[in-house]
């Protein structure tokens, strides 16, 4: 929309002045890594932080979550919404285009107004990274390394200020009385224009496959002995879809409070690479091989996610890659994957069957 | 009109059942209860045959069920066959008339009616398969001269096993109803053919170009009905399967009824084989 600077000298201000109307999240450090958190000053916040452990999927759908608040005899159920005035600080671009892909699935069909109602109170400031985050990160190759138009201010840290996009009228209410906000000077312009284009030869390409050919890579792998590998070497803990931003598959549980006459119905963070996740009443399970187990959350990733939104369900920020206690990476098996199809159309079927 | 209860749960949340109240409830089997149940304030569920319904109860938890009423026979309140095989169920078991349930729904595609009219119908129900179908069959025979043959091929662990034994002895006496009836395991009084339920199709002829095949079982079963109703010569496109997965949501949002990309519980559970072949995990 329009783009304003301020100084970074000024950050602190303009931190405590959110603090005051809004629940405010932003990256915090904390034992050696970075959590997005509640923050109340911005000597709380490192702006030059990378991946979190788990993504701001936590703030929008959070991993325990109300969804009715009931009285055990039933007479008397409500709705439970968050409906707090909330700010994300901070957000990597990966993270964002991951919150692009909750939009969707949570608003097609049938609408979630527990999502809904959370996202419509939250306003996002994304920041611009510089730097690649961690040797698993992959945003380069995912397209993700640019901001999404989703945003609603986005930050660019330029030196001495940072060149603040304005992407929304929720994001243009948040500098709204902020005096250190001021029209950018030519030379910011130009600034800006070198920091952008001097940060694409830091990140690395780490993809072998380009990522319009992954759903057909997908397609043509289904029967891969790969995904047999991997389910030898999977631990099933469910780490790598906790922690991933695009991955939203939940569980329903029901608690009784203390007094045994009311209780609530709550939404918990579930992972399609647990035993249980496709097993039905009678205790048939239609997914009960660690090996489809991961061939499922591959495909779901690259290839029937951009069946359904038109958006693949990666964003390259390489959490699960960084997480999984075995090593299983999705660069490591999209590259294995990509050269045994290289393997394949050469007949040579001993690569493929490798 | 009154309003459905589908509308109403996408005013407040989709997640937030309304409290039905219970009507009836009668023993099937030692493990199978037949419920009859009301909305409240005056909602209508208007639902098709095929659909289901999360049931819950507050503190016990929730769980998808078919509706076992046709929509033909609705009179403001619809059924439910509920097994006990779990803690929900086991819930379930204990309430009573006069009790209340939490209900959201009907949620899916149920079967596509208007496409099986002026066809042979077959029916081929395993186990509980009955309890979903008996809302088609009982649609299909409330409009019996809109369709051709009716043949329901029904099979069970063992007799005591057989759902709506009633309901089954009336359409055995009717004229336009071919029903044939096995179990797996016989008992002392069971006088009729014992073997799975692809023992039944040698007893039956169609001609397949008008014929609809119709599959519900428990999930070992697909594949080998699949397998006899394609050997007949029906189409994969009236091969129509009402597939079992855990639709924890019923709202193609919790994962845990896909069956590759597709929600069975938004884009299912009634698919024809044609459009379920290509999907790896489907069968």
């Amino acid at each position: 929309m329009s783009l304003r600077t301020m100084p970074k000298a000024a950050l602190p201000d303009w931190i405590e002045y959110l603090v005051a109307d809004y629940h405010l999240i932003g990256p915090r450090p904390v034992n050696g890594h970075f959590s997005f958190d509640e923050v109340h000053s911005a000597s709380e916040i490192d702006l030059d932080y990378t991946t979190t452990i788990l993504p701001p999927k936590k703030v929008l759908t959070p991993p325990r979550e109300e969804l009715v608040r009931f009285e055990k005899d039933g007479k008397k159920a409500e709705a439970s919404f968050d409906e707090r005035p909330t700010v994300i600080f901070g957000m990597h671009t990966c993270d964002l285009h991951a919150i692009s892909l909750l939009d969707q699935a949570f608003s097609r069909g049938y609408p979630d107004q527990n999502y809904l109602t959370r996202r419509r109170n939250t306003t996002i400031i994304s920041i611009e990274c510089l730097t690649p985050c961690t040797e698993h990160a992959f945003c380069k190759d995912m397209g993700t390394l640019s901001v999404p138009d989703n945003f609603d201010l986005h930050l660019t840290d330029l030196g001495s200020v940072y060149a603040i996009d304005i992407g929304s009228p929720k994001g243009a209410t948040l500098l709204e009385g902020v005096e250190t906000i001021q029209e950018p000077s030519e030379q910011e312009y130009r600034r800006l224009s070198r920091v952008m284009s001097n940060k694409w030869s830091r990140f690395p390409y780490r993809l072998e496959v380009d990522i319009t050919e992954l759903p057909s890579l997908l397609t043509i792998s289904y029967k891969s002995s790969l995904w047999d590998d991997l389910g030898k070497q999977c631990l099933a803990c469910g780490m790598c879809t906790l922690v991933c931003p695009t991955c939203y598959c939940f569980d329903v549980i029901d608690e009784i409070d203390l007094s045994l006459d009311s209780g609530a119905r709550y939404r918990v963070w579930d992972s399609c690479q647990l035993n249980q996740f496709a097993t039905v009443a009678g205790g048939h399970n239609f997914r009960a091989s660690r090996g489809a187990r991961q061939r499922h959350r591959f495909m779901r990733k690259y290839k029937y996610q951009s069946l359904a939104p038109g958006l693949l369900g990666c964003v390259g920020c390489g959490r699960c890659g960084s997480t999984c206690l075995v090593g299983i990476t999705p660069v490591g098996v999209l590259n294995k994957l990509s050269q045994r199809r290289v393997g394949l159309a050469q007949g040579r079927q001993e690569v493929v069957n490798q | 009109m009154s309003t459905m209860l589908s509308e109403a749960l996408e005013t407040t949340s989709i997640y937030l059942p309304v409290q039905a109240k219970i009507l009836d409830v009668r023993p099937l089997t030692n493990m199978d209860k037949l419920f009859t149940i009301e909305l409240p304030d005056g909602l209508n569920l208007n639902h098709r045959a095929g659909q289901f319904v999360e049931v819950s109860v507050f503190g016990v938890g929730e769980a998808p069920i078919s509706i076992s009423s046709s929509p033909s026979r609705s009179n403001g309140s619809f059924e439910l066959s509920i097994r006990k095989v779990g803690d929900l169920t086991s819930v379930l078991h204990n309430l009573r008339a006069g009790d209340t349930l939490g209900i959201r729904g009907p949620f899916g595609h149920g079967f596509p009616l208007e496409r099986f009219r002026g066809k042979d119908i077959l029916f081929t129900p395993g186990g509980m398969g009955l309890a979903p179908l008996r809302s088609l069959i009982n649609q299909v025979l409330d409009e019996r001269r809109s369709f051709g043959r009716v043949i329901i091929l029904y099979g069970a662990r063992n007799p005591s096993e057989m759902l709506f034994t009633d309901e089954l002895q009336g359409w055995e006496d009717r004229e336009d109803v071919e029903l044939h009836l096995t179990v797996d395991r016989a008992d002392e009084n069971w006088k009729g053919n014992v073997g799975v339920i692809t023992t039944l199709f040698p007893k039956i002829q169609v001609y397949a170009p008008n014929t609809i095949g119709i599959v519900c079982g428990p999930p070992v079963m697909y594949r080998f009905v699949l397998m006899e109703m394609l050997g007949l010569g029906i189409r994969d496109g009236n091969i129509w399967m009402d597939l079992e997965r855990r639709m924890k949501c019923g709202v193609g949002k919790c994962g845990h009824c896909q069956i590759n990309h597709i929600y069975t519980c938004q884009d299912g559970p009634c698919f024809s084989y044609a459009q379920i072949k290509h999907l790896e995990e489907a069968l």
